[in-house]
């Protein structure tokens, strides 16, 4: 098929698609009149069953833990394919030699990476109370450890991450989030219901099982995320040392 | 005009649409995926925005404040950080696919061999 | 709807564009930082901070790096 054959198809596909989306998207409510009842709900009990002043937090983490349970495990597949995509037969005695580029970037990605680090955790933990959580935390932790390699050298990266324990890392930030789901059976209600002591609203200690649950998903976002580096970056630096 | 923001959604979703079918390289192909993918977020927060309020975060509000849903921003803010990693194992089959044709150009990798 | 969330909407739309119709793959890389940024300028105008600061992470952190080292795979190969 050629591409303006192809062109033409869509010009013309593409035209009826809009027309469809468009006419399914005019009857919706308007925007700005939103009256559902599930969502006004859980804005109006979330404060006070959980003690989280971040509803958006608690729906994730609680009443809708279920859901994210699959994303997590979304995640750690993806993850498993791109590693038993880029791992198989390489050679593992090849390193990179590159040294530290300049000073100043240098010192520069020095004070980054604790900057960030220290902001990743806040980020983290305090997932229950402020705009934040495993997710989001998760990712700038990863960011605070990839600063090393682009102001730094290879060896010092991986010197930070090595392979069994960001593996370990993983696996036990998934199977954590199931297994707290599992310990919420043993103590006799439902599959990732809350259980714990609340605490009072607004302090670190609040949410039951939501801290948990928040920091299982942060360490595991994390590992995810340096192994997806680590991976392309072994694979960058072997193509590199073949062609050279 | 109080239908603009869903009109965006599609406007997206077709622009992606269109950059996925015109790309001459793998790796275009997968942003334009992201970008396609990144219509439904601006979809589902559009259909929880309430008029005049504010985000459903009562740290320093009461909790009888107009908040916005935060259902779809719960589905939401998932979705984002593992579109990434999806992607990422999408960047690492046209990476294979470079490896082993030699080329990342989805018009001459039409063929399905060995 | 405020002028604020007609001008993030017009630029979300823009950016868009501009993304979907770039091959060339250095201005691809900068350019899905771009809208990632208009993205997060859009959700905030709408009120959610949490996915804003989810998209703003990944659009920063995540998805150039991976993006980049696949460019230069590319080229070495």
């Amino acid at each position: 098929m050629t591409r303006q054959l192809r062109l033409g198809l869509f010009g013309v596909s593409g035209v009826g698609l809009s027309a469809l989306l468009l006419w399914a998207v005019a009857g919706l409510h308007a925007f700005g009149d939103y009256h559902e009842r599930y969502g006004t709900l859980l804005k109006n009990v979330a404060v006070s069953e959980r003690h989280t002043t971040n509803v958006v937090t608690s729906v994730v983490f609680d009443y809708r833990g279920f859901d994210t349970l699959g994303e997590e495990f979304i995640l750690f597949a993806s993850v498993v394919g791109v590693a038993l995509l880029t791992r198989d037969a390489r050679d593992e005695r090849a390193r990179p030699r590159d040294r530290l580029v300049s000073d100043p970037v240098g010192l520069i990605g020095l004070g980054l990476s604790g900057a960030l680090l220290v902001i990743g955790l806040y980020v983290v933990a305090h997932g229950p109370l402020t705009p934040g959580g495993g997710f989001q935390g998760g990712v700038v932790l990863a960011g605070a450890i990839a600063v090393v390699y682009l102001a730094g050298d290879y060896r010092s990266y991986r010197a930070l991450t090595p392979q069994p324990a960001v593996d370990f890392a993983e696996g036990f930030g998934a199977g954590g989030f199931a297994v707290v789901g599992i310990a919420s059976m043993l103590l006799g209600s439902a599959y990732l219901h809350n259980f714990g002591p609340f605490g009072t609203p607004g302090t670190l200690a609040s949410g039951g099982s939501i801290p948990m649950l928040n920091l299982a998903t942060a360490i595991e976002v994390t590992a995810a995320f340096l192994l997806l580096f680590t991976e392309f970056l072994e694979e960058l630096s072997v193509t590199r040392l073949e062609t050279a | 005009m109080s239908y603009l923001p869903y009109a965006l959604a599609v406007w997206i979703f077709v622009v992606g649409l269109y950059g996925i079918i015109t790309s001459r390289n793998l790796i275009h192909l997968v942003v334009c995926l992201t970008l396609t993918q990144s219509s439904t977020y601006v979809l589902l927060l559009a259909i929880g925005y309430v008029k005049g309020a504010t985000a459903p975060v009562f740290a320093d509000v009461s909790v009888g404040t107009r908040a916005v849903d935060p259902v779809v921003q719960a589905l939401t803010l998932t979705d984002i950080v593992v579109s990434v990693t999806v992607a990422a194992l999408l960047l690492a089959l046209a990476i294979q696919v470079q490896k082993r044709n030699g080329t990342l150009d989805p018009d001459a990798l039409t063929e399905m061999s060995g | 709807m405020i002028p604020l969330q007609a001008m993030a909407i017009a630029l979300v739309a823009f950016f868009a564009l501009a993304l979907a119709l770039t091959h060339d793959l250095v201005r691809l890389t900068l350019l899905s930082s771009v809208y990632a940024l208009t993205l997060v300028v859009l959700f905030v105008v709408f009120q959610a901070p949490d996915v804003a600061l989810s998209e703003l992470v990944v659009g920063a952190v995540a998805f150039p790096l991976v993006i980049v080292v696949a460019i230069v795979m590319q080229r070495s190969g």
